[in-house]
């Protein structure tokens, strides 16, 4: 008895905290954002929205895995129960339509259904059978970045758009490493997906088929040339002996090792090798991502996030006001600055902040109007993966036979007729 | 669930023709012992094992809940038939028989050294011993991964003496360099393990009975293979069972170290990717309900085939 004497002030302590919890609830509306990993700049966007907001609403961010295909899983499991408490999320591109097509995203407002003014890569990265899903936050895309010494000392004149094949020649014959992502991961989807669309072709001729009638195009002209360039760097060794597990940061250390030269990545290198008072910045510079027909303008990777709205959030109009609050070019602009990550809106380029700090700005918002996404289909996964398992390591890739042999295997999965 | 109630059926008959009471009332006791933990048990395995063998039998994508489709067995045909599914079975039972072997030699002679320690040393040997098995997978397979790893590793500096191994050389870029270095990160983190349970086991072998033989005139050597090694084979084969029903789901260290490439991918991996990654909760599930009946069969010919006695490390024998 003694003991039961014991248990009830405990029992009741907690059954009043449970109470104190709920009836704490009774504020403004906390709204949820689940945000990438990133260095502050969306937990300092949410802070300054909240403020502005007035009570309105408060916003809370919520920290996803650093993987992308990881948020995918969390957030695809997490809609798939229904979760309320996702009001706003931070999307990868490249699964949107996955998200999109079983109802998992509020419909996007009128109001915030134009698109003036934010460049055509992040549009069509948001945007999933005609109709805008998500709404462009920040904007992601590949430079082709080089040493400016080297690139004098091999002869090639980089006012010019240059070739895949100009840097193989040039790395082959001056011994240099090229850098690019070989690992078997989404940096070598992105890479293949980059020739095979430079090279005028697609990997996927009808991304909105279901998936048994989903058909590809990688045994085409446009698949054997991508398949013909990542088989000479790998074949000759050209992506250094790191290749077969370079993920971005490790191209960025080839790079700056004593035998780099050219390298293709994301931005995010600019202010990593600053930070690092890396020996190249005095030799960097940059360019647009080298062609694959010297005569056809580049298709350059496009990335960044996108933010939707949760279609089970129990506060679908604040989530979009606070969404309309978040992608404000000013927003950008400062994000861009503090965080690295380069703005979707034109405008947030103008800003004299953003042409201080990255002196590479046009270049990006260039490269970000003649980008290409990846094949945008609800099996994105699937393609993403299968494409990896065939072509990974690049050494082994046979530019007769591997491209066909990828789409036989991508498709019978596809079908369900094969593993991955 | 029958393996043990037989048995408890069987020690039953056994005491009965003895006509105990007291052997009634202790099994009674027994069952309120264990019975709430295996009511639990049941609760918390039976039920995910019962619905993953449902859902193996329909088409069922999470991303896609309403073109959910009853497809019976074709699953199981689709996996059984897929050289992908054989060659992650082979690799994970190369994985399971190659790190059980090394692990038996290794963890035997630690155990020696556990038991036969000065009782001022054993303490801390047994300690030192057991400190891998303390350290969290995860934790263990990041370290030796970052020690391998072409980028941030500091082995093919030390080892470049050996032939093979210079500075730009790539172990996660090949099969054999990364199955090798998964084993050694398993055989380092579980040894313990196998050697703590062989301690259990030489510590039954009758003192006497080795100092008879060595009184007899046995060797070092004769006095293990004719008297303890006989005397303790029940802790061995109990040892050998449950690491290898262990190493048989190996997953952590592979998920971290490759992700499966360079052909590496593991049973549990692949039930991951298809489940997890891809979100094809039917054909996950009939993958896992697959490895779930490798375990079973392993466990089967162990206890059946070698008669592994699990009453052994009770002391029972």
């Amino acid at each position: 008895m003694t003991r039961g004497r014991r248990i009830a002030p405990v029992l009741a302590l907690g059954l009043a905290t449970v109470m104190v919890a709920c009836t704490s609830e009774t504020g403004p509306p906390t709204l949820t954002w689940y945000i990438n990993p990133d260095d502050g700049g969306q937990a300092a966007i949410a802070q300054t929205c909240t403020e502005e907001a007035d009570g309105a609403y408060v916003i809370e961010t919520a920290l996803l895995p650093r993987e992308a295909s990881d948020q995918r899983e969390q957030l695809a499991r997490r809609l798939a129960a229904s979760d309320s408490s996702i009001d706003i999320m931070s999307l990868d591109p490249p699964y949107i339509p996955e998200m999109a097509e079983p109802g998992f995203l509020a419909e996007v407002p009128e109001e915030l259904q134009d698109t003036d003014g934010i460049v055509q890569g992040a549009i069509d990265s948001a945007t999933w059978n005609d109709e805008l899903v998500t709404v462009p936050f920040w904007a992601n895309t590949q430079l082709l970045w080089y040493r400016e010494s080297v690139a004098e000392e091999v002869g090639l004149d980089m006012s010019q758009p240059v070739t895949w094949d100009d840097l193989i020649e040039a790395a082959a014959e001056n011994d240099l490493y090229l850098g690019v992502q070989g690992i078997l991961a989404e940096a070598l989807t992105v890479w293949i997906n980059a020739l095979v669309a430079s090279g005028g072709g697609e990997i996927l001729v009808n991304p909105e088929a279901p998936s048994d009638e989903l058909e590809l195009d990688l045994d085409s002209e446009a698949g054997r040339r991508a398949a013909e360039i990542v088989s000479r760097i790998g074949s000759e060794g050209l992506g250094g002996p790191g290749l077969p597990t370079a993920d971005e940061n490790a191209s960025m250390n080839v790079f700056q090792g004593d035998r780099g030269s050219f390298m293709v990545n994301w931005p995010f290198v600019y202010p990593a090798m600053a930070a690092a008072e890396s020996e190249v910045m005095d030799d960097l510079a940059w360019t647009t991502y080298p062609r694959v027909d010297p005569d056809t303008e580049a298709a350059p990777p496009v990335g960044g996030i996108n933010l939707g709205v949760g279609a089970f959030s129990n506060h679908i109009d604040l989530a979009w006001e606070a969404v309309a609050c978040i992608v404000r070019p000013e927003h950008q602009a400062e994000y861009f600055v503090t965080n690295g990550n380069p703005p979707s809106a034109i405008e947030a380029y103008d800003d004299p902040s953003v042409q201080e700090e990255f002196p590479m700005a046009d270049a990006i918002r260039d490269s970000l109007e003649q980008a290409e996404p990846r094949p945008q289909t609800p099996f994105y996964n699937e393609i993403s993966i299968g494409l990896q398992d065939t072509w990974h390591p690049v050494s082994s890739v046979d530019p007769e036979t591997t491209p066909a042999s990828s789409q036989q295997f991508i498709t019978e999965v596809l079908r369900g007729e094969r593993l991955l | 669930m029958s393996a043990p109630t037989t048995t408890e059926a069987r020690a039953h008959g056994r005491r009965r023709k003895r006509g105990s009471d007291r052997a009634r009332s202790e099994a009674r006791l027994g069952w309120w012992l264990a019975g709430p933990a295996f009511g639990l048990m049941l609760l918390v395995t039976l039920y995910p094992i019962l619905q993953a063998t449902y859902d193996s039998l329909f088409s069922l994508r999470l991303t896609a809940p309403d073109e959910r489709e009853f497809v019976g067995i074709e699953n199981y045909a689709v996996i059984l038939t897929d050289w992908a599914f054989w060659r992650s079975m082979l690799v994970t039972l190369f994985i399971t028989v190659v790190t059980v072997a090394i692990e038996l030699v290794l963890g035997f002679a630690l155990a020696m050294i556990m038991h036969r320690a000065i009782t001022r040393l054993r303490g801390i040997i047994r300690t030192a011993i057991l400190v891998p098995y303390g350290i969290i997978t995860v934790v263990s397979a990041f370290a030796f991964f970052y020690a391998f790893d072409i980028n941030t590793g500091y082995i093919n500096s030390w080892f470049n003496w050996v032939p093979g191994i210079d500075e730009s050389f790539n172990w996660f870029a090949q099969q054999w360099p990364s199955l090798f270095v998964i084993i050694l990160s398993e055989v380092w983190k579980t040894t313990p393990f196998i050697s703590l349970l062989l301690l259990a086991g030489l510590a039954q072998v009758p003192g006497e009975l080795e100092e008879a033989a060595k009184v007899d005139g046995a060797k070092g050597w004769q006095v293990l293979r004719k008297v303890t090694l006989p005397n303790m084979k029940a802790a061995i084969m109990v040892a050998v069972l449950f690491r290898a029903l262990e190493a048989f789901r190996i997953f952590d260290n592979v998920f971290i170290m490759t992700g499966g490439a360079n052909n590496t991918e593991v049973l549990s991996l692949l039930a991951y990717n298809t489940s997890i990654g891809r979100l094809e909760i039917g054909m996950g599930s009939a993958i896992s309900v697959l490895l779930f009946l490798s375990v079973l069969v392993i466990s089967f010919i162990a206890i059946k085939g070698f008669r592994v006695d699990l009453s052994g490390t009770r002391g029972e024998n």
